[in-house]
């Protein structure tokens, strides 16, 4: 197996993989990634307990410690015990169920967003690198100049607008549900980028294959050819971008939310959360620890797996670790 | 060079003018407007005053001809007066750029000292165990949440050894020592936010470099590694690491606006934030015009930078 991928590097034959070829010394000290391994699967059970345990949430609640939202100003800032794991909050709700329920809608928004990014981000990478000529000139440079704004300040316009300016009546237009659309909507609009320039790089790379040509001589229609035939073919770097983009939505979330922009409270969200905890720092200095340990860990984790997957999944990467094992010149 | 210089230019000038409208056409979706804010001040508006004021003020003509208007006296660098401070919108701005461009250099700065050596060292020895160690730190930094990293330095300095100040920086303020504690956790959470990336790039940059011929001809000739890496290799993987640090100049600003909103540094990050809040409209639009204006900047350095060290970029690019 090592041979034939070697072998594919020599026709492959470009610069990168000779590099891999002929290893400088310093290369010579390498090992295998045992390491990465078990911090991929390490990082994978992290995620599962995390999404496990907020899922959870509800039975958690109606067994151990009662209604999430319930007042208790007799039991502020109470450290924990064993009703309240993680203790309590400023108005003496339980911390613990709290940092979980908010956990469900930042995650709810992580991946709504990112599917939706996906899905933008496929559309116009597909169309661009199908097309080219004037259609992928216009749609690269529209990308290009998206890459180039400071995103966070036009977010906080977006999330700053008044709905019902838009003529969105009075009752919807200011609901929680308002909120969490508006959130999805406007990271989705500003976050499809990098999903759309891979999804282009991919289609170009392909649309002048052999595979794509018998489709078309099949007689199968522009939409089948490009969702049917070239799609399927590029989905990997796709899956990777998206993956990574969960991570950068919840890091987006919590941001605009941590600046009152985006879920107001009383629903939690791990981000406001945060400012809340701000506000009473000095009294309870460990609020302000569990719900960024929370998005840090959920981030970190989600792109650690999008990490290994993308050297999984990359060719080319592949090769840079078969061939850099002396094994292959031994003999 | 000259082609591909006035092409990226216009390029640049017309998003800017792109943006100038989608940010006019948004800031006057914010809730409430001048009018109402006026009518809600004094009860002795009536309805028919509103209407007049609207009408005086060209509040009731459509959209394009306000902006228009806007962007004639915009021409001419009169931008108004800011609603809270009463004051010229750009006497307002400037101090304020200049300490937003304080705080992101020196965290710029202090980040590169640590990214430089330790994308170096990992690059050096690639999957070897300090690698990986050097990985999962970059790779942390770059998931970390600023604002959590600012709470949690404002937890160690100001909850618990009670050395540097969380917040409250004042707008006359001489004192060069408060001044330097005031910016000490800004810097510090922008500065660890950055490191992550720009570690990760510096690696990069370094292995492709030190998989290229000529450092195995300085090695074939004998030079030490540490001369090989320092002389040979440092200066031709810093170009890339510089133009990428140029492109993710928005990204640094979104990280100074965050810092400068919780820690209560006078920015321009705090000024859009507070602006926008505060229905200052003229405030919140040039803040944010300013903005694009230095990440538009930046990044058509960035291009040009790339252009001038790869000469294929000028041919690549339609």
């Amino acid at each position: 197996m090592p041979g034939l991928i070697q072998e594919f590097a020599m026709i492959g034959g470009s610069q990168g993989m000779l590099k891999t070829i002929f290893p400088s010394k310093s290369h010579e000290e390498d090992r295998p990634s045992k390491w990465n391994f078990l911090l991929t699967i390490f990082s994978g059970l992290i995620l599962a307990l995390i999404v496990g345990l907020v899922l959870l949430a509800p039975l958690l609640e109606h067994l151990v410690v009662g209604e999430a939202s319930k007042i208790d100003l007799f039991n502020r800032h109470k450290g924990p015990s064993l009703k309240h794991l993680l203790g309590t909050d400023e108005l003496g709700r339980d911390l613990l169920l709290r940092l979980l329920y908010a956990g469900r809608i930042s995650l709810l928004v992580g991946i709504v967003s990112a599917l939706l990014t996906a899905l933008i981000g496929v559309i116009i990478g597909l169309s661009a690198g199908y097309y080219g000529g004037w259609v992928d000139s216009i749609l690269m440079r529209f990308t290009d100049s998206v890459i180039a704004l400071p995103l966070l300040p036009l977010l906080i316009v977006l999330a700053a607008t008044d709905l019902t300016k838009l003529g969105l009546p009075q009752n919807l237009g200011n609901s929680p549900e308002a909120a969490l659309y508006r959130i999805i909507f406007i990271i989705s609009l500003v976050g499809w980028t990098t999903v759309a320039r891979l999804t282009r790089a991919s289609v170009i790379s392909l649309r002048e294959q052999e595979f794509v040509l018998a489709a078309k001589s099949h007689g199968a229609s522009t939409i089948r050819v490009m969702f049917g035939h070239i799609l399927p073919n590029s989905i990997s770097p796709i899956l990777v971008a998206t993956t990574l983009t969960v991570g950068n939505v919840i890091l987006l979330e919590s941001v605009l939310s941590f600046l009152g922009l985006g879920i107001q409270p009383p629903t939690p969200t791990w981000g406001n959360m945060l400012t809340n905890a701000q506000d009473v720092i000095f009294e309870a200095p460990m609020a302000a620890v569990w719900p960024g340990l929370l998005i840090f860990l959920t981030v970190v984790s989600i792109n650690l797996l999008g990490d290994s997957a993308k050297s999984t999944l990359d060719p080319k990467s592949m090769n840079y670790v078969a061939l850099r094992k002396p094994k292959i010149h031994s003999n | 060079m000259t082609y591909y210089f006035l092409r990226r230019l216009s390029q640049t000038f017309i998003v800017l003018l792109a943006m100038s409208f989608i940010i006019y056409s948004l800031i006057g979706l914010m809730p409430g407007d001048p009018i109402d804010i006026m009518v809600q001040s004094d009860p002795n508006l009536t309805a028919e005053d509103a209407a007049r004021l609207k009408a005086s003020y060209g509040l009731d003509q459509p959209l394009i001809d306000r902006y228009w208007k806007w962007l004639n006296s915009a021409a001419k660098a009169e931008f108004g007066y800011s609603r809270i401070y009463n004051k010229p919108v750009l006497e307002i701005l400037i101090p304020r750029l200049s300490n937003t461009l304080l705080l992101m250099g020196s965290s710029l700065i202090l980040a590169l000292v640590f990214a430089i050596p330790m994308g170096i060292w990992a690059a050096v020895r690639p999957r070897s165990r300090i690698d990986f160690i050097i990985n999962l730190i970059a790779l942390g930094g770059a998931s970390i949440p600023i604002f959590w990293l600012g709470l949690l330095l404002i937890v160690v300095f100001s909850v618990w050894l009670g050395v540097l100040p969380a917040s409250a920086m004042y707008e006359q303020n001489s004192d060069t020592l408060d001044r330097i504690k005031h910016l000490t956790l800004p810097v510090l959470a922008l500065a660890l936010a950055t490191i992550g990336q720009l570690t990760r790039h510096m690696r990069a940059a370094m292995i492709e470099v030190l998989g290229e011929d000529y450092i195995r001809t300085a090695r074939a000739k004998g030079l030490r590694n540490i001369r090989i890496i320092i002389d040979h290799a440092l200066p031709n993987a810093m170009m890339p690491v510089i133009t990428v640090i140029t492109l993710s100049f928005g990204g640094l600003f979104s990280g100074a606006l965050i810092t400068e909103t919780m820690f209560s540094y006078l920015g321009t990050g705090k000024l859009i934030f507070d602006s926008i809040m505060g229905n200052d409209y003229n405030m919140a639009l040039v803040s944010l015009l300013f903005a694009t204006i230095l990440v538009l900047f930046s990044n058509f350095v960035a291009d040009l930078l790339y252009a001038r060290l790869d000469p294929r970029v000028r041919y690549d690019r339609r």
